[in-house]
């Protein structure tokens, strides 16, 4: 903690950054909030602990937060690679971003150029844990009755909120298909069908895009289990496409480019 | 047609399946009547929200059918839209959608034979099937009184 908060206040001090997004402690025990540091004095009120689980890289894209100009940001795993993603995708200039990746040992690397994060990128674990896998299996195995029924049941309590579409790091389109009302594509009222459209369009226009921080479903008031959805997908791209988003700055959209022997078994 | 007859909508493309479902028609092969034919410009604009559109409009059975690998008039459409189904599967049998509702085809301008078989085929399997009763519908756009209450 100590070694991120002389790591701002230095950054800060040197001018080599205008602002820094962090953590600061939340409203209770147990949450942190995200907290932006303008001046060196700030950078005491930054901190490190578990529950620093948003991704910070959501920020970027916001007017707000692009008027101070280059910003370092403080970053898990899944930030770092959010910031590979939105590079690739052309959203992240180089210079804009310096990432303070914090290590399982709480040492601060600092990040200064996107080839330095795609490098730390490169080290870290890929693929699905155990558990995650675990989990996934358990639902795919359900009948299928059954996975209705727990979907139907997550989707009901959905109310439109759109906090997972507002926490996610790549949800970034100005304008979004919620907001395409001619014809009105998603229905504004919190309906059965409605947020079974949404869902579905907001997992699917994450599909190859999705880095898997679990961020959408961290921030649903609901708790709904959207991160499920966005890995079942991920894991999909995975296996039939060979595709990883936020590894590299490659341009490699998997649903923008094909391969003519991908697989067709279903299609007759 | 009874009120028991599945009713079935077809996302077709312009270049190869509309025009295969032409050929049926002037080669005067009869096929099952309860498909709706809908035209796009290439199956890479077929988006998956249609689909769920259909189905929330009371559809029984969807298919997507467009031209073979190779033959698209927009050189990559299909093979965009092959991938993008890929993925839309995986997801809708996740959520637990009935796939046997779903169905996928390559249907060329001569195949006029091949559509009828693909129309009667689907068709005979969701009579079996029986209407879809599970999913959300939204008739009049808005929310159903039941589900106000």
């Amino acid at each position: 903690m100590d070694a991120l908060r002389t790591k701002a206040r230095e950054l800060l001090a040197a001018g080599a950054v205008q602002l820094v997004v962090g953590y600061a402690a939340g409203s209770e025990p147990g949450r942190a909030r995200p907290c932006f540091v303008r001046t060196p004095a700030e950078a005491d009120g930054l901190i490190w602990n578990e529950h620093c689980r948003q991704n910070l890289a959501t920020y970027l894209q916001k007017p707000e937060v692009r008027a101070f100009g280059r910003v370092a940001l403080v970053a898990r795993p899944s930030t770092l690679r959010a910031l590979l993603q939105l590079a690739a995708e052309s959203q992240l200039g180089e210079g804009r971003v310096v990432a303070l990746f914090v290590t399982d040992d709480g040492a601060v690397a600092e990040l200064p150029t996107l080839a330095a994060i795609e490098e730390a990128v490169a080290q870290l674990p890929r693929g699905l844990t155990a558990a995650e896998h675990q989990e996934l299996e358990r639902i795919a195995a359900l009948p299928r009755a059954e996975r209705w029924a727990f979907w139907a049941g997550e989707f009901a309590r959905c109310i439109k909120c759109y906090a997972c579409r507002a926490a996610c790091p790549l949800c970034y389109c100005a304008r979004c298909i919620t907001e395409a009302n001619q014809p009105q594509w998603i229905p504004v009222s919190s309906d059965p069908l409605g947020n079974l459209e949404w869902n579905v369009v907001r997992a699917m226009h994450l599909a190859g895009r999705c880095i898997e921080c679990g961020s959408c479903s961290d921030a649903c008031p609901e708790g709904l289990r959207l991160d499920l959805l966005n890995r079942v997908l991920a894991e999909e791209v995975r296996t039939q496409f060979g595709a990883e988003p936020g590894l590299s700055l490659r341009k490699d959209y998997a649903l923008a480019s094909f391969r003519p022997d991908d697989k067709q078994e279903y299609i007759r | 047609m009874s009120a028991l007859e599945p009713k079935i909508v077809a996302f077709v493309c312009n270049w190869c399946t509309y025009a295969g479902a032409d050929l049926t028609g002037t080669s005067r092969i009869k096929y099952a009547p309860n498909v709706r034919m809908i035209r796009l410009p290439c199956t890479g604009r077929i988006d998956f929200m249609l689909l769920l559109q259909a189905f929330g409009k009371g559809a029984d059975g969807v298919i997507v059918s467009g031209c073979h690998p190779g033959d698209c008039h927009y050189t990559a459409g299909n093979f965009h839209a092959r991938r993008r189904w890929t993925v839309f599967r995986r997801l809708l049998d996740f959520l637990g959608v009935d796939l046997r509702r779903v169905h996928f085809a390559w249907v060329s301008a001569a195949e006029g034979a091949k559509w009828a078989a693909l129309v009667n085929d689907v068709t005979a399997q969701i009579r079996a099937l029986g209407p879809y009763t599970d999913f959300p519908q939204r008739l009049d756009g808005r929310p159903q009184p039941a589900e106000v209450a």
